[in-house]
């Protein structure tokens, strides 16, 4: 029963943090009409930004603050270098150009920092376990990243709904001519949606880096849990990322936990142990498939994309 | 014929005869990475003709077109790892499965389009990735040597590198073949409409989602042929040959040389490969020339190889 309690924080606190990937790819995608490949670069720039001013600083927090900022920073450089050139093209134009910006990040990191990974060590405050039921531990850390991400969501939602600038990113996704030509800085508005997207990556990151090891290509994994997670939710929907993100969260977690132990009932203990990784590892892509059979726009479709 | 025409005939005629000739270069300069070189470019090269009827004919933008290469690759390697050495049941096992595979993700991905494709294509080959590096029986993710090559009757014999060579090329030139072909069909008249207008289509009485499925399962079984190729050239297979950068090269490939060209294809993985392998001899960190390279490519030379050689032509005639 601990360990089931357990998992399902873990499942909760990876579905969050999928969700902040996510999020940023979905509301790159409604308002600019751009498949973004590299937004799995970022993730792993905020990682590898973190780790540096952590170790620059000696702060774990500043770290994460300065990090966030300079993601920010290079998701709107590269908007305004690159992604701005993109916009109105085809998407396989999209997927070309991008994927070779990931061949530039990857290259870069790997000038830079050296072809090793990096560890981002965690302050001794965020380092325990606080008890959460009476008998039952979870890390502190991971506590952490939920309550941070959920503020994160909440913030989205306000930013998105509830301001001027919501409402003219709202408004941009639905016509950009209309807007620019009442006026709005349409191109400011686009890098800033970027940087938006590209912070969130960042963040989800600097995040993910204290429990895995910063390195090279970490962001090309998960990228395509975030595009499985956003084909599932619909694309261009923040409130489907963040169903199908908590969805993928779970059954991805829950099924590596769990799965071999269902598995061995069925199946002899050697052939589920065989089996068990290969499927498990299937689960959330079974889960695509089957959303795809009866909703093929996804769970919340924007509507006419 | 015209002028224009004409230029590009005599460049890709030039390549295909220099493809031809180039074990003899090899042989009397004793370069024989040369010819190692240029098998993998070839075998390659019938991905991305595999590829270019689906991306380039039939709209289909695929990102899962190198999970071929691997259940092709595997199915060689597996049933060597058995001790299932002929290439008689071995190749048709590789092609049967890449069909299958093809028909289960193309049933299901093209109930969807544009980005949807794209990204579902890409997810179902990375599932494939890593069931593939789950298995342990099979390597896992070291992946699976390969002691034998497939056996053929004699004179055959794919261990002797030229033969090899020459086997890789026969059948890419019959790839583009088949491909022109099919694309110049009926059958491909339908999947060539079904891109540029599938409602118009559907209206005048096509059933076009059973088209391109077949065409579908047609580019990756042909995919699945040259996944057995390069486990055979490899002697050695593993998930990375199925991860989806190397999708990504495919697509490079086909996008470089031109799209929907029969031969562009063929240009852009000789172009790419031989880049490569350029770049990687100037700087350790070559992919931070190339990266930009193809944002470049992208943005100013839409129409690839062959549409720079197609506009060649124009002005000469001009």
């Amino acid at each position: 029963m601990t360990l089931f309690i357990e998992q399902c924080l873990n499942g909760l606190q990876f579905g969050l943090l999928l969700f902040l990937l996510a999020a940023g790819l979905t509301l790159v995608f409604g308002i600019m009409d751009l498949v973004n490949l590299a937004h799995g670069s970022l993730y792993m720039i905020g990682a590898y930004f973190a780790a540096t001013f952590a170790a620059w600083t000696g702060s774990f927090v500043l770290g994460a603050v300065l990090a966030l900022a300079a993601t920010l920073l290079v998701g709107m450089v590269v908007e305004m270098i690159a992604m701005r050139r993109l916009y109105g093209r085809d998407h396989l134009d999209h997927v070309l150009g991008t994927f070779g910006l990931i061949l530039f990040f990857d290259e870069s990191v790997r000038l830079i920092w050296g072809p090793e990974g990096l560890s981002l060590p965690l302050p001794s405050w965020l380092n325990t376990a606080v008890q959460i039921l009476p008998g039952i531990y979870y890390s502190s850390y991971r506590l952490a990243i939920i309550v941070v991400t959920l503020a994160v969501a909440a913030f989205l939602y306000v930013l998105v709904m509830k301001t001027r600038i919501g409402m003219l990113i709202r408004a941009g996704a639905s016509n950009r001519e209309m807007v620019g030509a009442l006026g709005v800085n349409i191109k400011l508005l686009y890098t800033l949606v970027f940087g938006l997207g590209a912070a969130l990556a960042g963040l989800a990151g600097l995040m993910q880096a204290p429990i895995l090891t910063v390195q090279i290509g970490m962001g090309e994994n998960i990228l395509i849990l975030a595009f499985v997670i956003t084909v599932i939710g619909g694309i261009g929907s923040i409130r489907g990322a963040l169903v199908s993100a908590l969805l993928v969260g779970f059954i991805d977690t829950l099924g590596r936990a769990f799965f071999p132990d269902l598995l061995r009932m069925v199946l002899s203990p050697a052939a589920a142990s065989t089996a068990a990784p290969a499927l498990s590892s299937m689960l959330i892509y079974l889960l695509m498939a089957i959303v795809l059979v009866f909703k093929p726009e996804g769970l919340f479709s924007a509507g006419n994309r | 014929m015209t002028r224009a025409s004409a230029v590009r005939i005599a460049i890709t005629v030039a390549l295909f005869a220099a493809l031809a000739l180039l074990p003899l270069y090899a042989h009397l300069t004793g370069d024989r990475f040369m010819l190692t070189l240029f098998t993998r470019i070839v075998i390659l090269a019938i991905a991305a003709v595999s590829l270019n009827l689906i991306l380039g004919y039939g709209g289909m933008m695929s990102f899962g077109h190198a999970a071929y290469l691997g259940i092709g690759g595997y199915a060689v390697g597996m049933l060597a790892h058995e001790g299932v050495y002929s290439g008689f049941v071995q190749w048709p096992v590789a092609l049967a499965a890449s069909a299958l595979f093809a028909l289960i993700i193309g049933a299901l991905s093209l109930r969807t389009r544009g980005v949807y494709f794209i990204m579902i294509t890409l997810a179902f080959a990375q599932m494939a990735y890593y069931i593939v590096a789950g298995i342990a029986r099979y390597g896992g993710d070291d992946g699976l040597t390969i002691y034998k090559r497939s056996e053929f009757v004699a004179p055959l014999d794919l261990s002797n590198k030229v033969q090899f060579y020459y086997l890789c090329l026969l059948l890419l030139y019959g790839a583009t073949y088949l491909v022109w072909r099919l694309v110049n069909s009926r059958f491909g008249m339908v999947v060539r409409g079904a891109r540029s207008n599938d409602m118009r289509m559907r209206a005048i009485g096509f059933p076009t989602y059973r088209y391109r499925l077949v065409c579908f399962v047609i580019a990756g079984t042909l995919c699945g042929l040259a996944g057995a190729l390069l486990a055979n050239h490899n002697d050695f297979i593993s998930p990375a040959t199925m991860y989806w950068t190397r999708s990504g090269d495919l697509i490079i490939m086909v996008v470089l040389g031109g799209m929907a060209s029969p031969f562009g294809p063929v240009f852009g993985a000789v172009a790419l490969l031989v880049l490569e392998e350029f770049l990687s001899g100037i700087t350790e960190y070559w992919q931070i020339i190339l990266g930009p390279l193809l944002l470049l490519v992208v943005l100013f030379a839409r129409g690839g190889i062959d549409g720079l050689l197609q506009a060649i032509g124009k002005e000469r005639s001009a």
